[in-house]
Formats: structure tokens, C-alpha cells, sequence
């Protein structure tokens, strides 16, 4: 897992706050998503009681989730295909590698994985002089611009138009370098163009997966641009990339996963391509590939089963905590500087990473809800960052003046009386010291706060003052 | 790996403070669950009658820009295939799949219609095929790789025209899997016991809002998909 760059959140977020192009985007796409979603709602009566229902599914697929594995593998193997499990990023690395040298593959096509992105597979290709082409758009423009997605469904969230532009000129230099290029259809276009013939090149496909599903041995993406279809087809090996707890019992099942997810994530009733894959082509089918393997990836997941972060495995990766945080919708994904970025990452990826490297990722968060609210299957996201600051707090990971700050509230909050008597004293006091101005443009530890508004001084009583003073 | 195998369903189930598998009872639990799935909650959208399920699917489709046309039998398909490439300017050399349902169609009336009956070739810019099934609720077609139907008809043309009896037009997505658990059940084709390799749920042509999410279409998959509902499907 190279490449993370969580550990240094705060710089990160500072950078990308300075940022003007990420702030134009930001405010393009905010209200896309959630509008989108809200929209998606009022039209179905039934949302509420599906994401309950979704919700019971997942749980009920964890506390089996050994049984649900074994019988899906027996369903794939039954139907033709092969079953490889991956317990480490670097064996899903091998696993890959070893396929594509079976087939003497040169070139490989994936369609969207994150999966993929946090085994650094592309990496992995590449250093075995293995090619790698992403052909989700998104996907596709990050790539060229050698950068990580920046958010689970829409990669390329955090880019303006002129940039992808910039990108498409630097990259595709056998094109005219006068054809207009300004607006998204002609970037399309050329992407479409582009990737089209790499098609056809590809020995070898590789898609995530969103759902397994146990009763069948199938796999189910779910995409908008087709791309993830036209890569499992047209190549000879088919390649699905899947963390364990992706699977469900039926296809009755996975019904009523689809139809949360795509609300969900961009406001659609349904994606437009929901694709069914079940082992390599049949005697008979003219087309799809001959070869069908499933990568079963673990990668930290079971040491979260059965912990107070087990909730966090019925996450299906449709976003919708990050399109509805104020703390993202700020800093954008890169800040979170790894694969997964938002409420969900700043659950997830402590686990995955480790707490030393992202445990502070939780501190990122208003605790507004909002992210909790919006979930399809009802992860209690803002719990379960708290958690995370607790295991923090207990490994002294938190900065001394922090903790320092802290155990001093607790000491004046645990002795009411005390409370009241010192925020009484200090809001006079401050009251006094602001009654020029009305306000202080600096304050002595809160920097933080100050350097980018002042702090209007207070008037005179403090809440519970006014409170009582109701009554 | 089988390393792999025994180290990560040994972490589950430990994780889970179990010993072992899942015991014999709960197995066999499991097992019935999935042998006869029950339908979870279904939203009452499409519970309609059945002349407004089809009107709810032509609309749902619609709403996700695809076109639709409706004829009363299979004879007037081929004279409204080539109507519609006329108006959107489109050539009239199509590629179709080899499915029989088609063939009630009499093509020959259309003389200008050149039509190819086997895989695609990037050079295709129009797809015909049928599909097995449709779904009213979200406007989406159903598609079943097999002989008669290659997958890539579905997503490398740039234009991708559905021939669709509107008998075959179901309300949710459970009507399809049980209409393939049935044809599994008859031993239909070649799919010996298992489902189709490809089951393709379409809802709309391909899009993408990658860019400044400016929602696009044609992103990959065909650009234009065209519905032509069939009302009988009797060669009339």
C-alpha cells in the first residue's frame, strides 16, 4: 500500500483549501449529488424501508459470512470459473500478475475497481512491463494525470474542465494540436476515440465488483459508460477484483442492494448497465472471455468482523457520505491521502492502514450526522470515528496540547458550580477586552481559528446565564 | 492459494467467536435460503395492470433517454427500423443478432436495409437485437448472452435498436431472475444447470458525468438506444 500520504492530513487540507480549481469543482458537483439523491427519494416511498432492509442483509451475510464465501466459490468453480484468495494487497498483486503471464498479456483493460486502486494494481502491472489502461473516463483522465481518485464514484471530482483539456493536450500529442477541445462532449469524444482502439488490444480485462452473489457463483458491476463491459468482453481473461464482504446470498438480494445504491450515489432509479457475470463464455457463445477469475481480497476486513468497526463492512461504496459532508465538500478526497476518502474513509482506512498512519482521520469530522443520515445501510459513521478518537486518545496519539486541553474541560465540566463561575468570569472579562471593536482578530490558543475570521466578542452573559435568566 | 483460503475463513471465523463452519442446522438454514429466495421488500411502483405496465416502462425508458417507438406486429418493424435511421441520419447497413424471434420480421420489404447477421466489428454503427425481458419499474431491458445473442451487440455499436414484444415486459427486476431460473429449469439452450455468462440489465443508453458531472451520453456504450415495442408478437 504505497503512496499514502494520510498521515499528513493537515498539510494535505491546507493545500487543497488554498486550491482554486478544486474549489470550482467542489462547487459544481456539490449540488449535483445531493440534489440528485434527494430527488431519487421523494420519487420512491419505499427508500426508507429498503435501506432497513439492506441493512438486515448485510448483517445477516457477516455472521455468515465463511458459509456465504464457501458456497460461492463452489458456485464459481461449478460454473467454469476460478477462485484465488488474497489475503494481503501483495497477493492480490501476485495472483494478477501470475494470470496475465499466462497468457503472455502485454496490455490490460480495467474497468473501474477500487479494489484495484488499493492494491495498487496498475503499479504492480506497470513494474512488470504489463500495461494498464483504465477506461472509466474519470478513471481514465486521472490516470494520465498520474493522480488517485479523489472520490469512491466520480474519480475526477476535483477537476474543471480546463484541466482535463490541459491533460487530453498533453497526452494525446498524435492529435491535431489546434482542434478545439473546450467543452465536455469534445472531451468525450476524444476519450472515447482514444480508448476505443485499446479495446481491442487488451489480452486481459479486469473489473471490480459490487456484489457476489453466493446462490448463482455470478459477480455484478454496475456502471454508466459500459466501459467495465466492453473490458470483460472483448479480452480473453476476465479478472473480477473483490473484497470478501462484497457477497450476498441471492440474486433477490442483490436486488435490493441495486436499488439503494444508485439513489444512493447519483441520484439515478438504476445504473445504466447492471451486468450479471457468471464464469467464462459457453461452448456456443460467440463472444466473452474464456478465461473467468475471481480475486477474493481480505486485506484487514476480517480483523474488523466482530469489532466495534464491523458495522463499517455493510458499506456498499455508493458515496453519498462524502457527497453530504462539509468537511470533504471542503478539502476535497485527495487531503484523506490514500484510497478511500470522506466519512467512509475516515472509518475504513484506519482499519486498513493502521491507526498510526490514518487514526487521526476521524478528527476530520463536524460530527454533523449528515454522513449517517444519508447511508443505504445505515453505518453509524459518526460512532464509529469516534471510536477511532478514543483508541487514539488511549495511544496517546493525540497532541499533548490537545490532551492537556482536554483533561481540563473534564476537570471544570465534571464540578458544574466551578464551570459556571470561570465561563461567567471569562465572558465578562472578554466582553470588557472586545468592547471597542466587537471582536478579536486573534486569540491566544486559537490561532487556528482567528487566521481565517475573527472571534466576535461576547456580549456579556454566557448561555446558561441567559438560560436561567428565562426561566 | 489455498493458504489464502484456510487463513482468511479461519480469521472469520474467529472473528465471529466460532471454532469452526456454521453449524449443521443453521447450513442447512442457509442452504434453503438460497435453494427457493424469497423476494424482499418490492416497491409498489410497477403493481399495475398490465396495459400501464407497459405504459410506466415506455415512460421510466424515456426518462433515461431512450426513444421508443410502438408498432402493432412484428411485419411493420423492419419499415419503422428503417424510418428511424432515416430521421436520425444513420446509415442503413445494421448488424443483428441471429435470434430466431427476429426472424418473424419480413426484412425483405426493406430493400435498402442491409443487414449482416453475426458479431460485431468496430466499424458497426447500428445493433439489432430482441431481448428476453424488460423491467417497468426502472424503464430497463434485459439481455441474456447465448447463440443468438453476443454481448458486444449490445455495447459496441453506436446505436443499439431493441425489438421488444411488449408481452416479454415484466414489473421488477425478480421477474427476470425467475423467468432464467425457469429456462434453466426447461434445460433451455446451452446453459446446463447455470445461468447465462453475461446477463445484461439495460437501462438507457451509456452516459457519463465525469466531467464537471455534465451528464453525456455515449459515453463508451452506444449513444443512441432505440425501443421498438411490439404489440403482437405474431408475424401477422
Amino acid at each position: 500500500m504505497s503512496g499514502s500520504t494520510t498521515s499528513q492530513f493537515k498539510e494535505n487540507a491546507v493545500r487543497q483549501l488554498a486550491d482554486v480549481d478544486l474549489r470550482q469543482a467542489l462547487t459544481k458537483s456539490k449540488g449535483h449529488f445531493t440534489g440528485g439523491r434527494q430527488n431519487a427519494m421523494d420519487k420512491l416511498p419505499e427508500f426508507d424501508a429498503l435501506r432497513d432492509q439492506a441493512r438486515d442483509l448485510k448483517d445477516h451475510v457477516l455472521e455468515n459470512l465463511d458459509f456465504y464465501l464457501e458456497t460461492y466459490e463452489q458456485n464459481v468453480i461449478a460454473s467454469g470459473g476460478q477462485v484465488h484468495w488474497a489475503r494481503t494487497a501483495k497477493d492480490a498483486q501476485d495472483i494478477v500478475l501470475d494470470i496475465c503471464r499466462s497468457v503472455d498479456a502485454t496490455s490490460v483493460n480495467k474497468g473501474k475497481s477500487m479494489i484495484g486502486e488499493e492494491c495498487d494494481i496498475n503499479e504492480a502491472l506497470e513494474a512488470n512491463g504489463i500495461r494498464a489502461v483504465e477506461t472509466d473516463l474519470g478513471e481514465y483522465i486521472i490516470q494520465i494525470r498520474n493522480e488517485r481518485p479523489s472520490h469512491i464514484i466520480a474519480p475526477a471530482v476535483h477537476l474543471t474542465k480546463a484541466q482535463v483539456e490541459t491533460s487530453f493536450r498533453e497526452t494525446h500529442t498524435h492529435l491535431d494540436p489546434d482542434r478545439i477541445l473546450e467543452e465536455p462532449p469534445t472531451l468525450l469524444e476524444e476519450a472515447r476515440t482514444v480508448l476505443r482502439k485499446k479495446y481491442f488490444e487488451a489480452e486481459v480485462g479486469i473489473t471490480g465488483a459490487n456484489f457476489l452473489v453466493a446462490e448463482t457463483g455470478s459477480s455484478i458491476i454496475v456502471t454508466n459508460e459500459g466501459n467495465g463491459d466492453l473490458s470483460q468482453l472483448l479480452p480473453k481473461v476476465h479478472i473480477v477484483l473483490a473484497s470478501i464482504e462484497k457477497v450476498v446470498p441471492t440474486l433477490e438480494d442483490a436486488s435490493t442492494f441495486l436499488r439503494v445504491l444508485a439513489r444512493s450515489a447519483t441520484g439515478q432509479d438504476f445504473s445504466v448497465y447492471t451486468t450479471v457475470s457468471t464464469g467464462p463464455r459457453r461452448s456456443t457463445d460467440p463472444d466473452g472471455p474464456e478465461q473467468y477469475h475471481v480475486i477474493l481480497l481480505d486485506n484487514g476486513r476480517t480483523g474488523m468482523l466482530g469489532t466495534e468497526f464491523h458495522e463499517m463492512l455493510r458499506c456498499i461504496r455508493c458515496g453519498a457520505c462524502m457527497n453530504h459532508c462539509p468537511v470533504y465538500q471542503s478539502v476535497g478526497g485527495h487531503a484523506y491521502g490514500w484510497v478511500y476518502p470522506g466519512p467512509m474513509g475516515a472509518v475504513l482506512s484506519p482499519s486498513l492502514l493502521g491507526v498510526d498512519e490514518a487514526g487521526h482521520l476521524p478528527n476530520a469530522s463536524t460530527f454533523c450526522g449528515r454522513c449517517e443520515e444519508v447511508c443505504p445501510v445505515r453505518i453509524p459513521l459518526p460512532k464509529l470515528m469516534r471510536h477511532w478518537r478514543e483508541r487514539e486518545f488511549e495511544r496517546h496519539l493525540t497532541p499533548r496540547a490537545a490532551r492537556t486541553g482536554i483533561r481540563l474541560w473534564a476537570f471544570f465540566a465534571q464540578r458544574p458550580g466551578l464551570y459556571q463561575m470561570a465561563t461567567g468570569l471569562q465572558m465578562r472579562l472578554m466582553g470588557w477586552m472586545g468592547r471597542r471593536k466587537g471582536r478579536f482578530s486573534s486569540v491566544p490558543l486559537a490561532k487556528g481559528w482567528t487566521k481565517y475570521r475573527d472571534l466576535p466578542a461576547p456580549e456579556g452573559k454566557t448561555f446558561q446565564q441567559q438560560w436561567a435568566g428565562r426561566k | 492459494m489455498t493458504a489464502g483460503r484456510d487463513e482468511i475463513l479461519g480469521a472469520i471465523r474467529r472473528s465471529l467467536g466460532r471454532s469452526g463452519p456454521v453449524d449443521d442446522s443453521r447450513a442447512a438454514e442457509l442452504r434453503a435460503r438460497m435453494a427457493k429466495p424469497a423476494r424482499n421488500l418490492i416497491p409498489a411502483r410497477a403493481d399495475l395492470p398490465p396495459s400501464e405496465v407497459i405504459d410506466l416502462f415506455r415512460s421510466q425508458a424515456e426518462g433515461v433517454f431512450a426513444t421508443v417507438d410502438r408498432v402493432a406486429d412484428m411485419s411493420e418493424v423492419p419499415q419503422v427500423l428503417t424510418e428511424y435511421l432515416k430521421r436520425e441520419n444513420l446509415p442503413s447497413q445494421v448488424v443483428m443478432a441471429p435470434d430466431p424471434s427476429l426472424d418473424q420480421a419480413p426484412w425483405d420489404n426493406q430493400p435498402l436495409l442491409e443487414i449482416r447477421r453475426c458479431l460485431p466489428v468496430e466499424s458497426d454503427m447500428v445493433s439489432v437485437t430482441s431481448a428476453p425481458a424488460a423491467i417497468a419499474e426502472t424503464g430497463t431491458l434485459a439481455m441474456f448472452s447465448g447463440a443468438d445473442h453476443p454481448s458486444t451487440l449490445n455495447f459496441l455499436p453506436e446505436t443499439h435498436v431493441v425489438v421488444l414484444p411488449v408481452n416479454r415486459i415484466g414489473k421488477n427486476y425478480e421477474d427476470v431472475w425467475d423467468l432464467i431460473r425457469q429456462r434453466i429449469a426447461d434445460g433451455e439452450g446451452d446453459l446446463n444447470d447455470l445461468m447465462p455468462r453475461t446477463v445484461n440489465l439495460i437501462t438507457g443508453p451509456s452516459r457519463s458525468g465525469d466531467i464537471e458531472q455534465t451528464l453525456l451520453l455515449g459515453a463508451h456504450g452506444p449513444r443512441r438506444l432505440h425501443i421498438i415495442l411490439v404489440d403482437s408478437d405474431d408475424a401477422a
